[in-house]
């Protein structure tokens, strides 16, 4: 496929050239690439938080930090990269990026409202920073009270803070992309041809939309009782504790999806356009999204099984929970359909792709041992749910992120990475992933609970296999940034369209111009119409 | 059903209930279908991505779009099964939940970074409990600070101990020996020195340690003296000058309250009653009841609701608390 709406407009990154147009840029393709820059450094650092952590658990006692330092080094790590890095990471780079032109239209419905998200986004960052030199915090992510509200002796009130602000930039973005995808798709664009990349991230934006503010009011009641000493959750002073788990999970269950469904649009572009073919069951994919959005709000007890609710409540929560797993099997079942009958190549996003689904497979079905009531009693603040959620959220959203990087950044960037490394990178990035997490399971069922520094000596051998997991995946990661980085210089100029792929956005020139498309393309296209055999003919194998 | 080869796997863990034998068969059982659910999304993953490959000569005539009966069989049968998990792991859960007649009571009492115990004799002991095998016991365990959580890894369970609200953890050991008891709820600095150890010892063994306590006082004994000292017997007294509820049976009955309604009296309710005297009023007095709030510790508090719960029933109708 050619590229059909060329421009003699320089493309966006030539358009201007001093940093203030970039940094006040309103061009959604730019402060998608501010994001990525942006969370690239939250993601280093979260991640250098997580070597630490391993290096610690390398042997059962403490040696190397002191216990203060451990706690405040998985805090910042869980803070970093659960508001900082994954929660933006899909939606506000790719998703920045590409919906516009996905849809047809030249940026989202509201750029400065996009512009002001990544400054909202910094702002918080900033102060989280602040924080954490200042001495950091030492409440876990989850900042449970009346622990956070009374009893910490750290920089509580600067974390939620940045956090607090740091969520303004999503609901920003979230209602950006809703308001995008209802007002301005292009003349034939109709719902059912979206691709799905939109539609998950359609949900998704009703998730943060929803879900952020309950997060926000959250940590403002906890600021107001440990500043000003009003009793909400601190039963010394009248509050209930649990009620803050509520309100906590209320929001953080659903942001797991916030994490998660963008990761499964990539996927149905990047398997589509690998098989070369037509999702197999789009309206199924499309609404499960929905789906998944729907019900994940009604599941966050599923949090609190042992936290003293009501044992009926938990019963509920559980059903919900194994209910809220069904749309992400139809998923997972449709794109392995959709290989069938397909012209599949194996690029390096489709392995990445790949990789995604056997991480995701494992962590969502330990999802459902951990929403297994008296399964749950057991391994709840075990190491198990910390092999669960990073199978979730490294295994799953991180690759996807991966996949998404490999495949747009030719367009993004108008370069080429080298297709060796890649598919070395996304081996060992897997291969890693796997020898850190999977004996996190097993350490978890022998009782090891999450957040300790020190632990019983039986679980030393599966302590030591985890961390050294860590040195590879570790390689897994800094391979493609020195490849990317080398590739904006070294790397082969990127044609239109470098994987033959079906899209809008492919039939731009890479990288696009500020404004690709001069006049409103119409739409007369379902997504994904990719050659069917029977028109082409037996002809040439297809 | 269940499983009893699990507990020979190497690795496996200690398990030493009934309820640990059934959470590890639920486990087992559960992996097992799993797999049959996920190995035909890698095995057919990686064949078509084979045979499908760019320029291969397979046929690809008549690609469907999509199979709706296809569609509601992969989300039906799998929902289906695990049905059956869900089913019985709620049953388990329940289970755990149920009050245990003839239960050996032991109060524990969490602090940032230590357990301490105490048996019904009054023996204390600190980052270690004592069980008796074969015997239902049932934890009654509050915190002083922030939120922990009582893990006995051997016997599958782990229940959150909460500030200012009893929470209780219910178990029957079968097997002797000595296991990990820990904090699962991160509580700070300290927190993975939070642990310590359950000791479950023979019925006779278990009975000659615990009595060898010489200066042990029974909670219901110092709990009786309390309430002459702190003043309660003042008004809660037949010849009491005020007019105050007699406590006589009081504990496990179902107590009306001055707003409408009735609320069962157990161990919380007794909590709230000296603590917070005006959260529920009894029918029929007035509130006149001083809160004990900064007098009392923990300790003391138990001790008093031990008092309350061992006085005579006094013809009161007793709900199932007691
Ligand atoms: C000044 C008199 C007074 C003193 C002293 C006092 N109480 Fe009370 N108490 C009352 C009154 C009046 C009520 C009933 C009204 C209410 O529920 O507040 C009551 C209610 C109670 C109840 C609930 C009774 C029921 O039938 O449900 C308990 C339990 C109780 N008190 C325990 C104590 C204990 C233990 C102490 C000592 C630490 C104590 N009280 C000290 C006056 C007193
Ligand atoms: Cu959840
Ligand atoms: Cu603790």
């Amino acid at each position: 496929m050619n590229a059909i709406y060329t421009r003699d407009a320089p493309d966006y990154i030539r358009a201007a050239y001093s940093l203030r147009s970039w940094l006040f840029s309103t061009d959604h393709k730019r402060i998608g690439v501010l994001y990525l820059i942006s969370i690239t450094v939250f993601f280093f650092l979260g991640a250098l938080a997580a070597g630490l952590i391993r290096l610690e658990l390398f042997t059962a006692e403490a040696d190397l930090v002191t216990p203060d330092v451990y706690n405040r080094a998985f805090s910042l790590h869980g803070v970093l990269m659960v508001w900082f890095f994954l929660i933006p990471s899909i939606p506000a780079v790719f998703g920045n990026f590409l919906i516009p032109t996905m849809i047809g239209a030249n940026d989202l419905a509201f750029p400065r409202l996009n512009l002001a998200s990544w400054w909202v986004f910094m702002g918080g960052g900033l102060l989280t920073f602040i924080a954490l030199l200042l001495g950091g915090v030492d409440t876990g992510w989850t900042f449970y009270t009346p622990y956070s509200s009374m009893f910490s002796n750290s920089y509580v009130a600067l974390t939620i803070l940045g956090v607090f602000i740091a969520g303004f930039s999503t609901i920003f973005t979230g209602l950006n992309i809703i308001v995008t995808v209802h007002k301005l798709r292009a003349p034939g664009m109709t719902w059912m041809r979206l691709p799905l990349f939109v539609w998950s991230h359609y949900a998704t934006s009703i998730v943060m939309i929803l879900a952020t503010p309950v997060l926000a009011m959250t940590l403002l009641l906890v600021t107001a009782e440990r500043v000003l000493g009003i009793g909400v959750f601190d039963p010394a002073l009248g509050g209930d504790p649990l009620l803050f788990q509520h309100l906590f999970w209320f929001y953080s269950h659903p942001a797991v999806y916030i994490m998660i469904l963008p990761s499964m649009g990539v996927m149905s572009e990047v398997i589509t356009a690998f098989a070369h073919k037509r999702v197999f069951g789009y309206a199924y994919v499309a609404f499960s999204s929905i789906a998944i959005a729907a019900i994940g709000f009604l599941v966050w007890g599923h949090h609190m099984f042992v936290a003293g609710q009501s044992v009926y409540a938990s019963m509920m929560f559980s059903a919900m929970s194994f209910l809220v797993a069904v749309p992400s099997a139809i998923k997972v079942y449709n794109w392995t359909a959709t290989l069938y009958k397909g012209q599949v190549t194996i690029g390096v996003p489709l392995l990445y792709a790949m990789a995604f689904i056997g991480l995701f497979v494992v962590g969502g079905l330990t999802g459902l041992f951990l929403a297994t009531l008296a399964l749950d009693v057991h391994v709840h603040d075990t190491y198990f749910v910390v092999a669960h959620f990073h199978y979730i959220m490294v295994g799953a959203s991180v690759m996807a992120y991966m996949a998404a990087l490999h495949f747009w950044w030719p367009k993004i960037t108008g370069r080429m990475y080298p297709e060796v490394l890649g598919r070395w990178s996304a081996v060992i990035a897997f291969l890693g992933f796997n020898v850190t997490f999977f004996p996190q399971f097993l350490a978890g069922y022998i009782g090891q609970p999450r957040r300790y520094q020190t632990y019983w000596p039986e679980l030393e051998t599966l302590n030591q296999i985890s961390t050294l997991g860590v040195a590879l995946l570790a390689v897994g990661y800094i391979m493609p940034f020195f490849y990317f980085v080398r590739s904006l210089w070294r790397g082969p100029r990127a044609p239109a369209n470098p994987w033959d792929a079906f899209g809008l956005e492919w039939m731009i020139p890479s990288p696009p111009p500020t404004e690709p498309f001069k006049d409103t393309p119409h739409v007369t296209w379902e997504a994904y119409d990719y050659p069917r055999p029977e028109d082409q003919g037996a002809r040439d194998g297809r | 059903m269940r499983f009893d080869w699990i507990d020979t796997l190497p690795f496996w863990p200690d398990q030493i209930s009934d309820h640990a034998a059934t959470v590890d068969t639920i486990m087992v059982a559960f992996s097992f279908v799993m797999v049959l659910f996920v190995a035909p999304i890698f095995v057919l993953m990686a064949f078509f991505a084979f045979k499908y490959r760019r320029g291969s000569k397979a046929d690809r005539m008549g690609r469907p779009r999509s199979l709706p009966w296809l569609e509601a069989t992969w989300a039906l049968v799998p929902l289906v099964v695990m049905m059956v998990f869900f089913y019985q792991a709620a049953r388990a859960y329940f289970d755990m939940h149920d009050e245990m007649e003839n239960a050996l009571r032991i109060e524990v009492i969490g602090k940032q970074w230590m357990w301490k115990t105490q048996h019904p004799n009054g023996k204390r002991q600190i980052n270690q409990l004592n069980v008796p095998v074969g015997v239902p016991v049932v934890l009654n365990m509050i915190s002083q600070d922030v939120i922990h959580s009582m893990y006995l890894p051997a016997l599958r369970i782990k229940q959150d101990v909460l500030p200012h609200r009893y929470t209780k953890l219910r178990f029957v050991a079968t097997e002797t020996g000595t296991f990990h008891l820990t904090c699962a709820e991160y509580c700070g600095t300290l927190h993975s020195r939070m642990g310590g150890s359950l000791v479950v010892m023979e019925r006779e063994a278990y009975d000659a340690w615990v009595e060898e306590a010489p200066d042990a006082v029974a909670p219901v004994e110092r709990g009786r003296r309390l309430f002459t000292e702190a003043g309660c017997r003042g008004c809660h007294a037949e010849d009491a000058p005020v007019e105050a509820p007699l406590l006589d049976g009081l504990y496990g009955s179902a107590v009306p309250l001055a707003g409408g309604g009735s609320v069962e009296a157990d161990d919380n309710y007794l909590r709230t009653a000296i603590l917070r005297p005006n959260a529920h009023v009894v029918a029929g007095f007035d509130p006149i009841m001083p809160s004990f709030r900064q007098q009392l510790d923990e300790a003391q508090i138990l001790d008093l609701i031990a008092y309350i719960q061992a006085l005579p029933t006094g013809g009161r109708e007793q709900g199932e608390g007691r």
